[in-house]
């Protein structure tokens, strides 16, 4: 096997990992405040995908809007949508489960699943529409040297990289981010610090289903938009969280890439096992550390 | 008391359905119900939620399809077979799943059940997307034929009487109290001496075993095992039963998945619509239904009692 197909497969392993890192990054984000899995993570991923693809071709078809919303503007627009369904989603019903045992969260946002796949089952095909509106500037192929690879999943691996990073650093070096750990650590000390803590998990929620539908929209030229994208991912996320443990944002980055590269691998030496590889590496894991490489048990 | 009488009325529903009922339609729900049983046993009794709960339903389904096709098994034997893989495969994913709790244990059921699914869709022997078919009814014991569908009917619900039997024993047993513990309190009961993580296995192992023989079950009844019935979306659809009929309650479990099988059933020509209703109904019961519908009957009898 030659050197170039595992360099070449090992760079497309990595753009799926930097998926699994935006959503695994989310979900940890809004573990650490919240206390609950987003089980919806997959379905607002799946929705920055449609509001790009409705913004670009069927606004004036669906709602007689003559305007077209490109892909540079979808990049804000998809996650400021999802970002306020986050919000409504968390003030009206996330907020009064918080007393609770935490799997009903799950179960909410399981159902919140449930009703955002099949709104969109109903007008989409579920084995996808393609994108039309990926940007002139970003068609086309790089010469890497050793390889030519498409210079759109080239954008897509940086941006997520550069987005990813970002987070990590607002949250660890920052003022914001400070404020935020000590909710993490402590809330009702931080509240009484004088610091609006309901705020910060509203906005928390918000950030990390913003960064779902962000996701979203880098996917969409990628592979075709369907009802079904984010409900397949999710469960991989779920198993990369696992492994990774939630404790640190940086381990939920670092696992999501490193998983995505084991992922792209496997497909070079044994095709079959591309698809469950993550969820054996899970079961190892599970055996040998229980609380995840970069977890602490709470 | 109470169970008593729900009991007998529960026998005398289920052995004279066929008479008002489609009887294939009534087998389907009674897989169902067992099924939720099964599942209930672990989250209402346990605490312990797993959302991996279609591996067992739905590997079972294939296993008992291939040993009654290629092998010739009877169908006793066959859903013995199958039961007995979901024994294992439960003793396995329940040994992984107990070492992380609460949320986490919800996400590696999850994900153990994935590799079931991509199995049932990748190996060999399992038809792919198209399911496992052509499995035989045959004879039980080898004389009488269950190609006749009230003879079916009647030994699935003889199954279904057996499973919901093993299930109220434990419920009512020393090991079931020790589970209401473990839910209630798991460091309490740690405590008190109990070793929690074989309880929880042996809880987890009996449920799997359950949720095997019904989706053996219905393997032999609809002659198929549907690539379905392994999907995470069958193991949502057990938990939202549960969920409605009410968490923790002997009878909850049989009544959710009469209504949500009927109700998947009415709805069938929505399409789509049916996932954004029953995703509906997940909200509305995590929001204001927590007891569901037996759990609230309970509360408004033990408030006129009190």
């Amino acid at each position: 096997m030659s050197m170039q197909v595992i360099l070449a497969q090992a760079l497309l392993g990595l753009n799926v990992g930097v998926f699994y890192a935006m959503l695994s990054l989310g979900l940890a984000v809004i573990f650490g405040l919240l206390n609950i899995i987003n089980f919806a993570h997959g379905a607002m991923y799946m929705l920055g995908a449609f509001i790009a693809l409705i913004g670009y071709s069927l606004l004036e078809q669906w709602f007689g809007i003559s305007l077209q919303i490109g892909f540079w503007a979808s990049l804000l627009v998809a996650p400021v949508i999802v970002g306020i369904l986050g919000v409504l989603i968390e003030r009206l019903m996330l907020k009064r489960l918080y007393e609770l045992d935490h799997i009903y969260g799950l179960l909410l946002t399981f159902g919140i699943t449930l009703i955002l796949q099949g709104l969109f089952a109903n007008y989409f095909n579920v084995s996808g529409t393609p994108y039309p509106g990926q940007p002139e500037a970003l068609s086309g192929v790089v010469n890497l040297g050793f390889m030519y690879f498409p210079t759109y999943r080239l954008f897509a691996i940086v941006f997520s990289l550069v987005v990813c990073f970002a987070t990590w650093w607002v949250i660890e070096h920052t003022k914001l981010g400070s404020r935020l750990r000590a909710g993490v650590e402590n809330p009702d000390l931080t509240q009484a610090f004088g610091l609006n803590v309901p705020l910060m998990v509203t906005l928390t929620f918000a950030f990390g289903a913003g960064l779902a539908g962000l996701a979203g929209v880098l996917a969409a030229p990628i592979y075709s938009v369907s009802p079904l994208m984010g409900a397949d991912l999710i469960i991989v996320v779920f198993a990369v969280v696992v492994i990774g443990g939630m404790g640190s944002i940086m381990g939920a980055i670092l696992s999501g890439l490193a998983l995505g590269l084991v992922e792209g691998l496997t497909k070079v030496f044994y095709p079959p096992a591309a698809s469950t590889v993550i969820f054996f590496l899970m079961v190892l894991v599970l055996l040998f550390r229980p609380a995840g490489l970069f977890g602490k048990e709470k | 008391m109470t169970n008593r009488i729900l009991f007998v009325l529960m026998l005398v529903a289920g052995l004279t359905a066929p008479l008002f009922a489609y009887p294939v339609f009534v087998m389907d729900l009674l897989c169902f119900a067992l099924f939720a049983c099964a599942f209930n046993l672990l989250l209402g009794y346990a605490g312990l939620l797993s959302f991996g709960h279609a591996a067992f339903f739905g590997g079972a389904a294939y296993i008992t399809g291939y040993v009654t096709k290629e092998w010739g098994f009877t169908p006793l034997l066959g859903i013995l077979a199958g039961a007995g893989f979901a024994m294992v495969l439960g003793a396995a994913f329940g040994f992984l799943a107990i070492r992380r709790q609460g949320i986490y244990f919800a996400m590696v059921t999850l994900a153990l059940a994935q590799i079931i699914y991509f199995l049932a869709l990748q190996m060999p022997f399992t038809g792919g997307e198209n399911g496992l078919q052509g499995i035989p009814r045959g004879h039980l014991f080898g004389l009488i034929d269950l190609n006749n569908s009230l003879t079916m009917y009647y030994f699935v619900f003889a199954i279904f009487v057996i499973g919901f039997g093993i299930i109220y024993r434990t419920i009512n047993s020393p090991f079931g109290e020790v589970l209401q513990a473990i839910r209630e309190n798991e460091s309490r009961a740690l405590s008190l001496g109990y070793d929690v993580d074989h309880f929880k296995l042996l809880a987890f192992v009996i449920s799997a075993t359950l949720a095997g023989l019904a989706g053996a079950t219905k393997a032999i009844i609809f002659q198929f095992a549907a690539l379905t019935s392994a999907h995470w979306q069958t193991s949502g659809e057990v938990i939202l039963m549960t969920l409605v009929g009410g968490l923790g309650t002997v009878f909850g479990p049989v009544v959710g998945a009469i209504l949500v099988g009927a109700l998947s059933h009415e709805l069938s020509a929505f399409g789509s619509w049916v996932q954004v209703i029953l995703g509906t109904i997940f909200v509305v019961c995590v929001m204001v239904f927590r007891r569901g519908i037996i759990g609230e009957l309970q509360r408004l009898v033990s408030r006129k009692q009190g």
